[in-house]
């Protein structure tokens, strides 16, 4: 039994200790904004925060946790889809699929917690998640429009 | 915080529109008499009137939009309700949108038509039936007012949903009539409008998908959560053609929450356990043997040599051939010859095959993500032993499609795993690994193109000979004519002779040539990739044109319009690409074009890249052309040929499925690399419709991704890349 700290909730979840914390995410909590998409931390679609730092959760075993991080999932970086990354991608109509998004999401939004005003070689080097619809060229312009917004 | 869907039997909505409706159930209380679905109706407290198939409105004049064609990142969701919704004149905001099931459509003598959604068809294979749709259900809104009002039709007139009669002003909301038009017999003969009249037609309109998928609300078929369901993880013969020859249970039921193991068809294993985590663990735990079959031995580096030797073989079937070839080479005052080669590569959609199923012995009922739901229900049907009517499949958006979602593999699995469990819903989700090594593959193709110039340095004769796998054969060898496969040729085959490919016909005139294949097939599984043999083609193509110019001292981009006297579109595309991308400056950066027309869509790329003197590829921007007759959403025409760079360049930079032993070697994304920010140019549209057809968006420009960047690379270092991927060769001669 493990205790974490999920979107500002205490929970307690019932998961084997190597189980990526990804799918007791998914699988116990519900929380299915982050996806499952090579399960070796390549493409980046399960991304999700650890205090507030970009961690691919599909490879990170939930016996890792303490239960004092504070864990944010793609439903909990606003409550109304309000987090500077959500309005820019809205308003740049961004998704295609949408599968990635959540992760590219949340990778964006990382990003942006540590570098405020990101060069695009920040960017090239800190968001490395994979779209196969090809949103990229609009995702930079997101990003760049996102930084400028407030939450 | 765990949320189970309670889903509807008949009505499953994808969650979109204005409405902000997230995945749940909508009954829709429709007029039909032989709907009797009453139970999942008693809790819907609103009624919404089916004006006709294509169209609900309820009393707060919510439009309901039903869609046929399967969303998949496309954006054909959106431009097929704005085609109904123009003709139908009703406020845009108040649009949203609904999947009938494929079950509804044979139940109603097939009313939605054709649900399988491929080959960019999806709006201009549906056009005319869709407007006509929403311009009937217009006209019996307009006629319910006028009964109600007791006027004569022609005095009334609709905007955005409000109906007005002229002479006292009297108004009606499309709301108000839906009820009373819904009991109206349909009109005949009503026409769609005039192009000028478009009002949501050809609109920069927002997708109408966006909301959840930003807020991770969005569920997609890998999302699916019922009450009691169970999850099963599956592994398949790894070898090309292998069978399961035995596997040990008892070693793995004990393991955390496993229920069963289970064999699927003769070639797959699968553990079905409370969570999907558990039932991949103990699936990468369970021993197995596998008998080896036919392909046990095939590798990539063998099947090179077949290719290579098919390239001057007799074998081949003529698809395209004009003037006098054998003379003009006779005559030529210099004759160029190259081969090009493209691999095998995988869809690898972002989210993994999966479905989920409830069979019992009188019903089972599908969740899946899938491009054809007709297909996918019939393979529901003959998996589960049940007629079609006793089967029905509901329809999740796609986590991407490009052609991997219309094959029914994973639908067929899942019910045969759900036959073996009656009663418990089971969800089936392939892991990366198996998404990867049990693709149906873009086909790995080759060509020997020879070109003859004349003392002028005119191209008088041009020869193409393809060898390789063909789709056809491998899926459908029933659609072959006299043996040869139509669509090995696309983009390359000759006017008037098969309506089938007339939008795939080569849009240069030559002087003489000749184009043909040598089919050799693989013990592979080929299937339809976004762009499918246009992809391959256009390199041949549009790359040897490249050498060709260069080999007759001229100007790849006046080379190129010289022969493209019938084709004014193509031309136009061509000239705008090269001209906004300033084609012919010496600002350092070196240029590669193409044009290539597929998918009824004519559509060009200028690429601008660098390559520093480690032979370091920069793609530093590409300016790309596009000219689909009509671009009913042009923001998402801008979007499709901006990620037909990331598909079509991830492809020409990386991708790569080489098989050894029968076995695919690449397994996951750390060998068969995507493109990520870092590689991704910046990408400038021109969408130019320049009226009168109707061609394709979303896999047109695929092709013209990988010639334009080969040709830029070739005027950047001298060099002609031929094989691809790129991804370990040297851009500059050591």
């Amino acid at each position: 039994m493990a205790e974490l700290k999920v979107n500002g909730q205490t929970v307690n979840v019932d998961a084997e200790e190597n189980t990526p914390l990804l799918w007791v995410l998914r699988e116990h909590l519900g929380l299915t904004g982050a996806k499952y998409g090579c399960g070796i931390a390549q493409c980046g679609t399960c991304t999700i925060h650890i205090d507030g730092q970009p961690v691919r959760s599909c490879t990170y075993p939930v016996g890792a946790l303490s239960g004092e991080e504070d864990i944010t999932t793609i439903e909990g970086l606003s409550e109304d889809g309000s987090h500077p990354v959500q309005q820019a991608w809205v308003e740049l109509d961004i998704p295609q699929c949408g599968y990635c998004q959540p992760g590219m999401i949340m990778a964006v939004a990382g990003l942006l917690n540590n570098t405020p005003d990101p060069t695009d070689e920040d960017i090239d080097a800190q968001v490395t998640n994979i779209c196969r619809c090809g949103t990229l060229a609009r995702v930079r312009k997101g990003i760049h429009l996102a930084k400028t917004k407030k939450a | 915080m765990a949320d189970t869907i309670k889903l509807s039997r008949r009505n499953f909505i994808i969650g979109t529109g204005a409405a902000g409706l997230t995945i749940g159930i909508l009954a829709s209380c429709s007029n039909n008499s032989e709907d009797s679905a009453a139970p999942d109706q008693a809790a819907n407290a609103e009624p919404n009137p089916e004006v006709n198939a294509w169209v609900h409105i309820a009393p707060d004049d919510t439009v309901t939009i039903r869609i046929a064609r399967s969303e998949m990142g496309q954006g054909t969701l959106t431009g097929l309700a704005q085609l109904v919704a123009d003709e139908l004149d009703c406020d845009w905001d108040k649009v949203t949108t609904e999947y009938p099931t494929p079950g509804e459509n044979l139940a109603r003598d097939r009313v939605w038509r054709d649900f399988s959604t491929g080959g960019s068809r999806g709006i201009r294979g549906s056009v005319d039936y869709v407007r006509e749709g929403g311009a009937v259900a217009r006209a019996m809104l307009i006629q319910a007012a006028a009964n109600q009002w007791e006027v004569p039709v022609g005095e009334c007139s609709v905007e955005k949903g409000v109906i007005t009669h002229g002479p006292s002003g009297n108004k009606l909301r499309y709301g108000e009539v839906a009820e009373a038009a819904s009991g109206l017999t349909p009109p005949t003969g009503v026409q769609v409008k005039d192009p000028s009249d478009w009002k949501i037609i050809g609109q920069p309109v927002k997708r109408l998908d966006t909301a959840d998928k930003v807020t991770g609300a969005q569920k997609y078929g890998a999302d699916l959560q019922l009450d009691g369901m169970l999850n099963a993880a599956i592994k398949q013969a790894p070898k090309r053609g292998g069978t399961l020859a035995s596997f040990d249970a008892d070693a793995v039921m004990s393991m955390p929450g496993v229920r069963k193991v289970l064999q699927v068809d003769d070639t797959a294993v699968a553990v079905v356990a409370d969570r999907w985590w558990q039932a991949k663990t103990a699936l990468d735990a369970l021993p197995i043997e596998w008998n080896d079959g036919e392909g046990a031995d095939y590798s990539s580096a063998s099947f090179e040599t077949e290719l290579d030797n098919a390239l001057t073989a007799d074998d081949a079937a003529v698809a395209n051939m004009s003037g006098e070839v054998d003379a003009a080479f006779a005559n030529a005052a210099q004759t160029i010859e190259a081969t090009y080669r493209v691999p095998h590569q995988n869809h690898a959609c972002m989210e993994p095959m999966n479905a989920t199923a409830i069979w019992t012995e009188d019903k089972c009922e599908v969740w899946c993500p899938t491009q054809n739901g007709e297909a996918a229900l019939g393979a529901a049907s003959e998996a589960a032993g049940l007629p079609i009517e006793q089967c029905d499949v509901y329809k999740l958006l796609l986590g991407g499609g490009f052609g991997r979602r219309g094959m029914s593999d994973y639908v067929s699995q899942v019910v045969k795993i759900a036959k073996q469990m009656p009663g418990t819903p089971i969800k089936l989700l392939w892991s990366r690994e198996e998404d990867m090594q049990h693709g149906f593959y873009h086909p790995t193709t080759r060509a020997r193109c020879e070109g003859a110039l004349d003392a002028d340095g005119n191209l008088t004769a041009i020869k193409i000979r393809i060898a390789g796998q063909s789709i056809l054969a491998g899926l459908m060898p029933q659609a072959l004519q006299n043996g040869t496969d139509p669509f090995a040729f696309q983009g390359l085959l000759p006017s008037g002779v098969d309506e089938r490919v007339e939008d795939q016909t080569l849009k240069y005139t030559f002087p003489a040539l000749k184009f043909d294949h040598a089919m050799r097939n693989p013990p592979v599984r080929p299937g339809f990739w976004r762009g499918v043999n246009a992809n391959q083609n256009a390199i041949y193509l549009e790359c040897f044109m490249d050498e060709l110019a260069h080999a007759a001292g001229k100007d790849p981009l006046e080379f190129r319009l010289t022969y493209m006297g019938d084709a004014p579109q193509l031309a136009g595309v061509l000239r705008a690409a090269a001209e906004k991308s300033g084609w012919g400056n010496d600002d350092g950066k070196s240029r590669g074009l193409c044009a290539f027309y597929s998918f009824g869509a004519y559509t060009a790329a200028c690429a601008e890249v660098t390559v520093d003197d480690a032979g370091q590829l920069k793609i530093h921007r590409i300016v790309a052309a596009t000219d689909p007759g009509y671009a009913v959403n042009p923001q998402q025409v801008d979007a499709q040929v901006a990620g037909s760079f990331v598909y079509g360049l991830s492809a020409a930079l990386f991708e790569e499925i080489t098989f050894e032993n029968g076995e695919v070697q690449e397994k996951n994304f750390d060998t068969y690399n995507s493109m990520r920010l870092r590689d991704m140019p910046e990408v400038e549209t021109i969408v130019m419709p320049s009226g009168g057809f109707w061609g394709g968006v979303g896999e047109p420009t695929i092709a013209v991704a990988a010639p334009a960047v080969l040709n830029a690379i070739y005027a950047a270092t001298g060099k002609r890349i031929r094989n691809l991927p790129i991804k370990d060769q040297s851009l500059r001669d050591a």
